[in-house]
């Protein structure tokens, strides 16, 4: 939902993204723990069936039963193990965030970087465009997009995508913007490079950093936005084990509180590590913060 | 930043003498035109996107049986202009909200224009006391964190914010539902009043506005307490992010030569805090709290699910999955009107905060 991060990555990155990022996080708390809990949960996602104590499908018919040494989080109306599912969903919901993410700032870079490189009237449409898919609430555009294509876990995903590129978008222009007049792209022309050419071989590494840092501030969002649509019917469909669905038949058994409240907590650690790791990216790459933090 | 930024206004050194409400006047026109054009462009943007997919509001509404007919379906298409040419449906559609006319919702066979009617209010006073909480608390939170930066109170509110963005919306809902009025029975769990009583006299719609001014103090208090629950679960990622921003965008001014002149001189804090930090960064703040108010939107589609209130977010919500083209246009339409006005709100706002700044 939180689509403001694209204006301020922007002046940090262009001067600063070229200095050396590995040694730094590791002297951040924020930026080590959020690491560590999708490490964690990276982990988890790719040994589910070797954690998991249970087949995340299997119903049994020991029903909405608390949690205990069986089933640490109890168990769903249909008699499955509420743990085993929550690990499961971490199978879902990472790739996809990683996917959503790519997606938008692949197609956001191109429209971005076409509109700044060729101005005009070019330039016009698609921003006007990006302008108008930024003013609609997230959700009530993904909800009529997931909605119009049919209630399926792929079909949010494209939604999601729909409704982020704009910010990506906005970032890379605004770079090629300030790229087009710098010396090394005026070099490039003078050598006789073609436009695509220098968009894509001179301009593209220079605007990757602030694009990652922004790319690694939308993660979370995009996990919200691709679980909220879930929760609502429009994604992912039962059976499946997806942390928003999840948490949809936890509000209608909200009596048998840990339903519910497991799979939102696991997706509250995996959108707020992402944060942490964005923001201290950002905190890194922005001069006027980074004054501001001991390194 | 974000979406406003593009219109902020710069400042400018304003010249003497009169001129100054001709160009109000002057803005206010070139905003009503720009208006009108993100009206036509965001209808469009909901008209394509429900347009040019596989999925068939025929189906959607009609039953099992209608939908066997091919005579229904037809009459189906017919009636709601579905049988004509893509454009000619749009043009259509525009000639008609023209005349004030947003068709028929496919849903509830009311006109849409009185189901947002109906719908609008409870939603707006939502957001505006939603927005009100998290400009209070996200501010307040904000100024302590740039005033204690870098000590435990500024990593307290750190991990708070970030917290306050990283949080599934819809759970939170169903969090403080269960605990606040299933278990601990605070607060009411759902709708703007409780059962038994009977809106006020409609005069704004907001039954906070319409009790207060009917002198309904019962009613009042109970249209406060079933605003918390909602208000406070839709302002938590708001808070989050005006926190975040207010204490950034104070601790770049606090670097300036004028607020260490002002401690210098003698000024205390609170003053050199309020008067001398707060008051230039509240102009960059109302930038942020106008995009807020559109994620407060976004948020009530779920939240208004949760605890039942009668509210555009919900209405989205049904016209959504049952294609209900009509009202999702209308729907779209009431987005664009508020991103329109809270954009005026904020662009006026400058002017009040930062008299330098000039409308133009």
């Amino acid at each position: 939902m939180d689509r403001s991060p694209a204006d301020a990555v922007t002046a940090a990155g262009r001067r600063r993204w070229l200095r050396p990022l590995t040694p730094l996080p590791w002297r951040r708390p924020l930026a080590l723990a959020g690491l560590s809990v999708i490490g964690a949960w990276a982990v988890i996602a790719i040994f589910a069936p070797l954690i998991a104590p249970q087949n995340p499908l299997s119903q049994k018919f020991t029903i909405l039963v608390g949690p205990s040494a069986a089933h640490w989080f109890g168990t769903d109306e249909l008699g499955r193990d509420v743990f085993s599912r929550v690990l499961f969903g971490a199978r879902i919901t990472l790739p996809l965030a990683v996917i959503l993410v790519i997606a938008a700032m692949i197609i956001g870079s191109l429209v971005g970087g076409i509109a700044g490189f060729f101005g005009g009237w070019v330039d016009n449409v698609l921003m006007r465009l990006a302008d108008l898919v930024f003013a609609f609430p997230g959700i009530i555009l993904a909800l009529a997009i997931a909605a119009a294509l049919g209630p399926q876990l792929r079909n949010a995903v494209i939604a999601v995508v729909m409704v982020s590129w704009p910010s990506y978008a906005r970032l890379v222009r605004s770079l090629v913007l300030s790229a087009r007049s710098a010396q090394y792209v005026i070099a490039s022309r003078l050598l006789g490079s073609s436009g695509l050419r220098v968009l894509f071989v001179d301009i593209r590494p220079n605007a990757a950093g602030p694009v990652l840092v922004l790319a690694a501030l939308d993660v979370g969002n995009a996990v919200l936005l691709l679980s909220g649509l879930s929760f609502l019917g429009l994604g992912a469909q039962p059976p499946t084990a997806e942390w928003g669905a999840m948490v949809a038949e936890g509000a209608q058994n909200f009596n048998d509180w840990w339903v519910g409240l497991f799979p939102g907590l696991a997706i509250l650690t995996v959108v707020l590590a992402f944060n942490f790791i964005g923001d201290s990216l950002r905190d890194l790459l922005d001069p006027r913060t980074a004054r501001a933090v001991r390194l | 930043m974000s979406s406003a930024s593009a219109t902020a206004p710069t400042a400018v050194p304003r010249p003497r003498g009169g001129g100054r409400h001709r160009d109000l006047r002057r803005f206010l026109l070139r905003r009503l035109g720009t208006g009108l054009v993100l009206c036509v462009g965001i209808t469009l943007v909901a008209f394509v996107v429900t347009h040019l997919v596989p999925g068939d509001p025929a189906a959607a509404n009609l039953g099992q049986r209608a939908i066997g007919d091919p005579a229904a379906v037809r009459a189906f298409r017919h009636q709601y202009g579905l049988d004509r040419p893509l454009p000619m449906q749009y043009l259509l559609y525009l000639s008609q909200l023209l005349h004030g006319n947003l068709g028929i919702s496919e849903q509830s066979h009311r006109p849409v224009l009185t189901d947002l009617a109906e719908y609008v209010p409870a939603t707006i006073e939502l957001a505006l006391f939603a927005i009100v909480l998290s400009l209070v608390i996200g501010v307040g939170l904000g100024i302590v964190a740039a005033v204690f930066r870098d000590r435990w109170p500024d990593q307290v509110i750190r991990v708070v914010s970030l917290s306050g963005v990283s949080m599934p919306i819809f759970w939170v809902a169903l969090v403080a539902f269960y605990l606040l009025f299933f278990k601990l029975g605070w607060l009411p769990g759902g709708g703007r009043l409780d059962p038994t009583q009977t809106a006020p006299a409609h005069l704004t719609g907001l039954f906070t506005i319409d009790a207060l001014v009917h002198g309904q103090w019962a009613l009042l208090w109970s249209a406060l307490r079933h605003l918390v629950l909602p208000g406070l679960v839709l302002a938590i990622f708001t808070v989050g992010m005006l926190t975040r921003f207010t204490r950034a965008s104070m601790l770049e001014i606090m670097g300036n030569d004028y607020v260490r002149a002002a401690r210098l001189k003698g000024l205390p804090e609170h003053v050199v805090v309020l008067r001398h930090v707060l008051r230039p960064a509240l102009v960059s703040i109302i930038t942020v709290a106008g995009v807020a108010f559109g994620n407060l939107l976004s948020g009530t589609v779920l939240v208004e699910n949760i605890f039942a209130w009668p509210g555009v977010g919900q209405y989205a919500y049904h016209s959504a999955v049952n294609l209900d083209l009509p009202a999702i246009m209308g729907v779209s339409l009431f987005v664009a009107l508020v991103y329109i006005v809270v954009n005026l709100a904020v662009d006026l706002l400058y002017g009040v905060i930062d008299p330098r700044i000039r409308l133009s």
